[in-house]
């Protein structure tokens, strides 16, 4: 009979053990998912300040060189036609709201201020993860997995030094450079789309877009470039350099979704960093 | 004995809640080939990592030339690993650079050698693995075994005291397998460096290596010579052993020294002490210069053949045979005497010119530059015992009254 009730006793906290568990589990993914956010943060930040402190030797130019091609000249036609055809949006939407209100005169502005301070850094850098940081992750996964890396410590080589570095110099270096593009760009398809296509007026166009601008717009819009060239570049490479601890998978799965997961939190970042850095500078 | 290399003390590495390597304790002395054998998934590689420094022990210590690598400062632990280079088992070459820059890579990242400098190493080291016409290419376009011999330059152009290479015969048959092992040891012996392989399926184990160290459930069970290594007792032979015994006989269809012993004791119990029989031994010689005039897997080609027709003579007569050391073979014949065993010898030299040799030529030619020549010498050696005496007294017998009989002279370009 003792026995019986011990035994009803044992099943009994067993289950509310189960209970309990189930009731906790939603506070637990959340808790996994900060601890495991904040130790990525921390990591992320280390390996960013550990691969800059790498950049200064002498053997780094030819690498830089490789990734500027790669991750700047290479993304310029992708960058021509996004940076036209917002442009030309921005022109086509701004004159038909403001023609509205007989001030179709402000559609230099609106395009230059728009594209100038927010969506050409954006823009940029969103299009350059999507072209550079995905081929990025996916290479430094590829090489990870298949023990390349492991072959350049065992060659005495630092990984970081010949792989990340010159990344992360490459993409500070570009990202500015494309965002002008994208800039002026974006600047010409407004003009295309208003004056051209609309027969808004060429000269109160070409006017409001120099009148308005402001050095601190050129600046400002630079800065947030380079903490976007830091942020996509940094996810990128840790994602990709660390792609084989994934608990997730193994192999090329790890691989493809280290890829998905550096571009999504690079887009992700990005528009964080923009409210962040924005208000900072406003 | 000289101090050791390389020396584990009580080192365990886990990861998470699998222990991988529990008190392992070794050693590894320069200018030797260890071979260190286990299971397939037994921390071998594990291991190896432990010695170049990709993974750190959990416990224990690792002493290099006497010295514990954790009480070394960092640039004396980056002079030790240094002199280190590693094969990787699935070869990591970097599959968008050429052969060349491949190789080329140590010395432009590591060294501040000239443009010039750079470029006679490498090609030094291309033309020794016989990748020369391979050299532009990408290793997607090579063959395994090409790919493995660009591994091996890689990581030998930066003069390395030690290599490890990690399963450098993984996915290869049994003729590659012995190809790539007598590679490596041409290469230990030509540029003296001291070689760590680690494999789980090297037929040629106990051929080529100075000193054989055994991992089993997690810990060194076994270190020292192949000689010793026979006369070990020990769970592990039955798993670990028998399976390269397997790849032995896949190889050259003959019985492995072990199964030889077991046959010769079985049938001499058998037998009256008056009786006589015969043992024979052959051998296969210059095989250096087979190796260097058509290759390894050539050299291997004829090595297996050779055991093949052996078997295929003796066999049916019910002699039994094994593969004594490289180039060597062992045959008893239990109901012959001299004069029959003789008559059977000829029998065997002719068929093995005829068929054997020109088989091995014909694919051969394919591989060797035109107008090389190579002759392949047959020796072997014949003496009579009893069943009272030892087997390897008569063994000595024969070896020394080896003379050549039978010689094949073929130029690759006719």
């Amino acid at each position: 009979m003792e026995i019986s009730a011990k035994g009803q006793s044992s099943a009994e906290s067993k289950a509310a053990w189960r209970l309990a568990k189930l009731l906790l589990s939603p506070f637990t993914a959340v808790g996994r998912t900060a601890i495991s956010w904040v130790n990525n943060s921390g990591a992320s930040a280390i390996f960013l300040v550990l691969a800059l402190k790498k950049t200064f030797w002498h053997k780094q130019l030819a690498k830089i060189v490789q990734q500027l091609y790669f991750i700047g000249a290479s993304s310029t036609t992708i960058i021509l036609l996004v940076g036209f055809f917002t442009g030309m949006v921005l022109g086509l939407q701004s004159y038909h709201a403001l023609v509205k209100l007989g001030a179709q005169g402000a559609i230099g502005t609106l395009v230059a201020l728009s594209l100038v301070r927010e969506l050409g850094p954006v823009l940029t850098a969103i299009m350059i993860t999507a072209r550079a940081g995905s081929a990025i992750t996916a290479e430094i996964g590829v090489q990870r997995i298949s023990e390349q890396i492991d072959a350049l410590d065992t060659m005495r080589i630092d990984p970081l030094r010949y792989l990340i570095s010159p990344r992360i110099i490459a993409a500070i270096i570009s990202f500015p450079l494309l965002t002008a593009l994208f800039d002026l760009i974006g600047i010409i398809g407004g003009y295309t789309s208003a004056v051209v296509l609309l027969g808004a007026n060429a000269g109160t166009y070409l006017h409001r877009v120099q009148s308005s601008l402001e050095m601190k717009d050129l600046t400002d819009g630079f800065v947030k470039a380079v903490v976007f060239a830091v942020i996509v570049v940094t996810v990128c490479c840790y994602q990709g350099y660390f792609a084989h601890m994934r608990q997730d998978s193994h192999g090329a799965k790890a691989v493809g979704l280290s890829t998905t997961s550096a571009v999504v939190l690079s887009s992700v970042l990005v528009l964080v960093a923009d409210y962040i850095v924005t208000s900072l500078l406003i | 004995m000289d101090t050791p290399l390389i020396e584990f003390k009580n080192v365990t590495k886990r990861f998470g809640r699998r222990t991988v390597l529990e008190g392992v304790n070794l050693k590894i002395y320069e200018g030797e080939v260890t071979t260190i054998i286990g299971l397939s998934g037994g921390g071998k590689t594990v291991l190896l990592k432990h010695i170049i420094g990709l993974i750190k022990p959990d416990e224990g210590t690792i002493l290099f030339r006497g010295k514990p690598l954790n009480g070394m400062s960092k640039s004396e632990v980056d002079a030790s690993l240094a002199q280190m280079s590693y094969m990787f088992q699935d070869n990591a070459l970097f599959d968008s650079m050429t052969v060349y820059e491949n190789i080329a890579l140590p010395l432009r990242e590591r060294t501040t050698l000239t443009k010039a400098e750079i470029d006679r190493k490498v090609m030094a080291r291309i033309e020794q693995t016989e990748l020369t016409d391979s050299s532009r290419k990408f290793p997607s376009e090579l063959s395994g075994g090409m790919q493995k011999r660009a591994a091996l330059a890689r990581a030998l152009v930066i003069d390395p005291t030690i290599v490890l290479f990690d399963e450098p015969t993984s996915g290869q048959d049994p003729v590659r397998k012995n190809a790539i092992l007598s590679m490596i040891a041409q290469y230990q012996r030509k540029f003296g460096f001291t070689a760590i392989v680690v494999s789980h399926e090297i037929p040629d184990v106990y051929f080529i290596s100075n000193r054989i160290l055994a991992l089993y459930e997690h810990n060194i069970v076994f270190q020292g010579t192949p000689e010793e290594l026979e006369e070990f007792d020990h769970p592990f032979k039955d798993e670990v052993i028998r399976s390269l015994e397997g790849l032995q006989k896949e190889l050259t269809g003959l019985h492995s020294k072990r199964q030889f012993k077991v046959m010769y004791h079985g049938q001499m119990k058998r037998r009256s002490l008056k009786d006589t029989y015969c043992v024979a031994v052959f051998k296969l010689e210059s095989l250096d210069n087979i190796i260097e005039t058509l290759g390894h897997e050539s050299a291997q080609e004829a090595i297996q053949s050779m055991g093949v027709y052996i078997d295929k003579h003796f066999g049916a007569i019910g002699g039994f045979s094994t593969r004594r050391s490289i180039n060597e073979f062992v045959t008893v014949f239990p109901y012959s005497e001299l004069d029959e065993a003789e008559d059977l010898l000829e029998d065997f030299v002719k068929d093995f010119q005829e068929h054997g040799i020109a088989e091995i030529w014909a694919e051969a030619r394919e591989r060797a530059a035109p107008g090389t020549c190579v002759d392949f010498i047959i020796l072997a050696g014949l003496a009579q015992g009893q069943p009272i005496a030892e087997i390897e007294t008569i063994i000595a017998s024969a070896e020394s009254k080896q003379k050549e009989i039978g010689r094949l002279r073929c130029a690759a370009g006719e």
